[in-house]
């Protein structure tokens, strides 16, 4: 019995919500023996964004090469696996249904059992693999580019949303002032980028406050902001300083996202902070959480940049906790494109 | 030789299992409820039902397209997530011939219709000479007035069968200068029983490939694709 209870549990990890065929086997919820990723960004690119049609065509050509791939790496075979983990959702439809018809088939054909995973609780889980103390309860702050959520985690596998975006996500928000100030997608990234040779404070974009929900985002305001300023350039004939407003659109948004999280954590009386999700890679979201989180003696945990983007791994982890707590789903397992957080 | 077939190409769901020249199980429904919710419990009731043990499947045989993109996705993946489980190939077989084959050893043409929307029909044209199946069309999207135009062409009594019978039923009445018949409900869908026993004449020749390379084959370019292709085509001028 004290053996059983000992044992590793290793489970194979399969995410295809967006535009990422990902593989991973996780030991134990927290060691990653391979995280495979193949990424269709390049192809996207030329679209402005993501095409869920070819992201669709993409995953089912790419997903056995990345299964097979994280099994050779993780030096194991589908016998050793003891679970296999799968996003069902939330995100595109018809790409989550193939890692989901792949992974329920593996599930039957090994009679290994199955566990469905939340895809943003996999991001929040993504925190757990790189910091081995981090337990909960903590507050996790969710920036991508479909997901802006604050989410107190009270426990391994149960969420509470004290707050979420009213309209874009802040990754969303980038891409759409990335794209109207000709950097093109993504465009987390390249604003990151171009904002260190421009000046902040150039320009005072808005921060918006929904006066009855304190912890709610909004960035449709700032995007808008952004837009106009554009075209009162163009009217003017001057030129666009590209730098200076990536860097003053970069900080209205960290500043919004900071201190948000901050007053919650203050409110909710909690010491730890974790970040996670495609922003969470944004040098200037770090380093401003970090700033403010020393100084309100708060313990700040964000995962690397290969852990925060769409991976398996982040799956892997989260489906540890959900197979330590029972949870087991059938052969009629569904994609859920809006699938809730903490919904079973 | 035991193969394990899957049609989800269309509307229907049909799963069956062929043992040598035996189909052992087979299993169509034709509800509202998605492949995705239906698929596996499907096989597993059939599994079940024969007393079969996964691991004594030779191969695994799906209807590869074309049809609806996520239908045939749906069917793609299970299929090579059970290849990849079971390390066993995948035999491909087109959608439209395994539909016709519903129809073995008629004497007339036979005419698959998928509805394949934007005002398309995913359709060939087969025959059978002495029991060997022969493709004289290959499966293709078309207008339907351009097959009917076709069959009129070959003057030759001709049988439709397919989901794209309904919608178009009107039209082909009004257009057909040769003798023609409606396949009857039993025979008129995507059955994985004839999905199956044209698998195993693929599987006899050795037309199979790993479950790492198969793919749906769609015959269409997804909308952005056609969007910018297009587009280019126009600035081209």
């Amino acid at each position: 019995m004290i053996m059983e209870m000992n044992k590793d549990i290793k489970i194979l990890a399969i995410e295809s919500s967006c535009d990422e065929t990902a593989a991973s086997v996780v030991k134990n919820g927290r060691e990653v023996l391979s995280n495979v990723i193949s990424s269709q960004i390049a192809l996207h690119t030329l679209y402005g964004g993501v095409v869920p049609e070819i992201a669709s065509r993409k995953h089912i050509e790419k997903i056995n090469q990345v299964i097979e791939e994280a099994l050779k790496e993780a030096n194991t075979t589908l016998e050793d696996i003891d679970a296999i983990g799968v996003t069902y959702g939330p995100g595109l439809v018809g790409a989550l249904l193939v890692g989901v018809a792949e992974a329920k088939a593996i599930s039957y054909a090994t009679n290994k059992p199955l566990v469905g995973v939340h895809h943003i609780e996999g991001h929040v889980s993504a925190n757990y693999i790189e910091n081995k103390e981090l337990e909960p309860p903590f507050l996790c702050l969710i920036v991508s580019g479909g997901h802006t959520h604050l989410v107190l985690v009270k426990e391994y596998g149960e969420y509470e949303i004290i707050g979420r975006t009213r309209d874009d996500a802040a990754g969303e928000a980038f891409d759409k002032v990335a794209r109207a100030i000709g950097l093109g997608y993504p465009g987390g990234p390249k604003i990151d980028k171009v904002s260190k040779e421009g000046n902040k404070h150039a320009i005072e974009f808005p921060r918006a406050n929904i006066d009855d929900a304190p912890y709610d985002f909004s960035f449709s305001g700032v995007k808008s902001a952004v837009l106009n300023h554009i075209n009162s350039c163009k009217m003017k004939e001057e030129e666009i300083q590209v730098a200076d407003v990536a860097a003053s659109f970069q900080n209205a948004v960290v500043d919004v996202l900071v201190t948000r999280t901050i007053k919650a954590a203050k409110e909710f009386g909690m010491h730890k902070v974790c970040i996670a999700g495609g922003v969470a890679s944004n040098s200037a979201l770090r380093q401003a959480m970090k700033e403010a989180c020393t100084k309100e003696e708060i313990s700040l945990f964000y995962p690397s940049p290969i852990f925060c983007t769409d991976n398996a791994a982040m799956i892997g982890a989260a489906a540890y906790y959900e197979y330590k707590k029972g949870t087991r789903h059938g052969l009629d397992l569904n994609a859920v494109p809006n699938l809730k957080i903490g919904q079973r | 030789m035991k193969i394990l077939a899957l049609d989800t190409s269309g509307l229907v769901a049909s799963v069956a299992i062929i043992d040598e020249d035996t189909l052992t199980a087979e299993y169509t429904i034709n509800y509202k409820k998605t492949h995705s919710q239906t698929l596996l419990p499907m096989i597993d009731e059939i599994v079940k039902m024969i007393q079969l043990d996964l691991k004594e499947i030779d191969a695994i045989a799906v209807s590869g397209g074309p049809g609806s993109f996520t239908g045939l996705r749906i069917g793609s993946a299970t299929a090579k997530g059970l290849g990849l489980a079971l390390d066993k190939p995948i035999i491909h077989i087109p959608t439209v011939d395994g539909l016709a084959y519903n129809l073995f050893g008629v004497k007339d043409l036979i005419c698959p219709l998928m509805d394949a929307k934007r005002n398309q029909v995913y359709t060939g044209l087969y025959e059978f000479n002495e029991n060997t199946f022969i493709t004289l069309e290959q499966q293709m999207a078309v207008g339907i007035e351009d097959i009917i135009t076709k069959i009129n062409e070959m003057n030759r009594s001709v049988i439709f069968l397919g989901d794209g019978v309904t919608p178009y039923r009107d039209i082909i009445i009004d257009k057909i200068r040769v003798p023609y018949q409606f396949a009857p409900a039993h025979l008129s869908k995507q059955r994985a029983g004839a999905v199956a026993s044209l698998a195993k004449i693929y599987y006899d020749k050795g037309q199979i490939e790993s479950a790492l390379s198969h793919q749906p084959e769609y015959l269409r370019l997804s909308q952005a694709e056609r969007e910018l292709k297009e587009k280019n085509e126009k600035s081209n001028k």
